[in-house]
């Protein structure tokens, strides 16, 4: 089965339209770790996570994945508005073709463990932006997975919410023992939450930066957190400089 | 109250036109061959009730199984481009030369390759080649429309492309399917009538039939009767199929929702 480690070697992509994505990408993520990816607005952050889930080729280098049991949550929620939350945070059971019965238990304990117990027969457009971004992640964790990737998914959210995301997130990831891969461009989000940062940079997107985050950031405003983020910016600013 | 203001307005300038419509006949002596008074036509359909109601029942089957069968492959014909490229490039200008030619001029020769011993098979062909453009066009759309982060999710998981067809394309594509049903529905009507004008007198005998020969025979108020029939039938298909979207879609679409 594999314990969730993904690695991305001399990744190069270009884009039917002639942007060069991505040039000798590299990067690995191991099991267990909590990653983000970290770079400005068009670096080619959601590219390189979509190939790392194998939804997009790389027209050269390799990705190797020792598992297959990915979930996947998008910035937008993504999910079909003809369903109600627990058939929509169901499909990954059903595709796979689990029993009706077990799905439904798996399904109904994965909402409940992103706080949205009893909101199993809510269809999304009754759901506030938060709670539909709860369905989408209760139903990359029902296939139980062992890489978590994540495209910004609480950018369009407010900080509050964000912030209670985060900490579900968080919290999950320490229970799980899952690998997480998260793409951001917030500097104090991936200072709080990832246990690594790699920073990328622009036209064409590589790695400028891999920074390891010490453990003792028990808070967004404990000292080793402030310190993160300083080291971070700086990272980010020579990233934007080169 | 809203909804009442809605219904009571359209029949209350009903009412004044058709009061309008007495009062004019009868104030210019107009002959009845011309324009006959509403209480003449609401006469002849009285009289008439019986053949009238068969004629009714006779275009109706028609439509209904023009109208089924356009649905089938309509959506048939749309899940199949859905699933090839290739074949969407090689058959849909086949469709669309179906759908522009106007349906009049190939009537006859589908009279005579069906044969007139299968006369209501004829109709049923013909009012399902007017009808079945609408649900191709709109279930096409609705397939390609598919939201393709949710296409790229079940990708991940390994699904076939029946199970991406089936719990994604699919229900992505029912606002878009009912709201070509709606069109096709009254299409299926028109094609129904048509056919039945192509047939001629003797071997159809649906209400548009009985519209050409009430006309033949001068018997003006019954052809208004017959017409008025036909309208009221187009109406009421429009209206089943307004509520079976609104029963389908009303939990989650926007269109839906919005009237609620
Ligand atoms: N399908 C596509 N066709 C052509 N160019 C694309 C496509 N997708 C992305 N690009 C280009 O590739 C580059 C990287 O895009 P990508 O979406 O990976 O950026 P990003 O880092 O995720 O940005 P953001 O933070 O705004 O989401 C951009 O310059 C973009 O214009
Ligand atoms: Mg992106």
């Amino acid at each position: 089965m594999g314990n969730g480690a993904v690695s991305l070697s001399q990744i190069s992509k270009r884009f039917p339209g002639g942007t060069q994505a991505l040039r000798d990408l590299s990067f690995s993520v191991a099991p267990g770790e909590f990653a983000a990816l970290l770079g400005p607005s068009g670096c080619g952050k959601s590219t390189a996570l979509r190939i790392a889930a194998g939804l997009l080729a790389p027209d050269a280098g390799t990705v190797t994945r020792d598992t297959n049991d990915i979930g996947f949550v998008f910035q937008d929620p993504t999910l079909m508005p003809w369903a109600d939350a627990l058939t929509n945070a169901r499909l990954p059971l059903d595709l796979k073709h689990v029993a009706r019965g077990e799905a439904n238990d798996r399904t109904a304990a994965a909402l409940k463990r992103v706080g949205l117990g009893g909101f199993e027969h809510a269809y999304p457009r009754e759901l506030s932006g938060g709670m539909k971004m709860r369905v989408s992640l209760a139903r990359a964790l029902a296939a139980q997975p062992k890489l978590l990737l994540l495209d910004e998914p609480f950018a369009a959210l407010d900080e509050i919410t964000r912030n209670a995301l985060g900490d579900d997130l968080l919290r999950l990831w320490r229970e799980d023992g899952l690998t997480v891969l998260f793409v951001t461009h917030s500097v104090s989000e991936s200072s709080f939450l990832a246990s690594r940062v790699l920073v990328m940079s622009p036209r064409p997107g590589s790695i400028t930066a891999d920074l390891a985050l010490p453990p003792g950031r028990d808070s967004r405003l404990a000292p080793a957190t402030i310190d993160a983020q300083r080291r971070i910016s700086a990272a980010l600013n020579t990233a934007l400089a080169a | 109250m809203r909804r009442a203001f809605d219904i009571a307005l359209p029949l209350l300038l009903a009412a004044a036109l058709l009061g309008l419509w007495e009062w004019t006949v009868a104030a210019k002596q107009i002959p009845p061959y011309v324009l006959p008074a509403p209480s003449a036509i609401a006469r002849a359909f009285a009289e008439n009730f019986g053949s009238l109601m068969e004629a009714l029942l006779s275009t109706l089957t028609v439509t209904l199984e023009a109208f089924v069968a356009a649905t089938v492959l309509g959506v048939a014909t749309a899940t199949l481009f859905a699933q090839s490229r290739t074949m969407e490039r090689m058959l849909y200008p086949y469709a669309v030369i179906l759908q522009v030619t106007p349906v009049v001029a190939i009537a006859p020769l589908i009279l005579i390759w069906v044969g007139f011993d299968h006369i209501n098979l004829a109709l049923v062909i013909i009012a399902t080649i007017v009808a079945f453009f609408p649900i191709l066009a709109g279930t096409t759309l609705g397939l390609k429309s598919a939201d393709f982060n949710l296409i790229d999710l079940t990708r991940l998981y390994g699904a076939s492309r029946l199970q991406t067809l089936w719990r994604i394309r699919l229900p992505g594509a029912l606002p878009y399917l009912l709201s070509g049903m709606k069109t096709a529905g009254g299409l299926a009507l028109i094609g129904a009538v048509v056919a039945e004008f192509v047939a001629g007198s003797g071997t159809a005998t649906g209400l548009a039939w009985r519209i050409v020969e009430s006309g033949n025979r001068l018997e003006i108020a019954t052809l208004f009767a017959a017409l008025a029939l036909l309208a009221f039938t187009g109406v009421l298909i429009f209206a089943a199929l307004s509520l079976l979207e609104w029963a389908l879609l009303r939990r989650w679409h926007e269109s839906a929702i919005r009237q609620s």
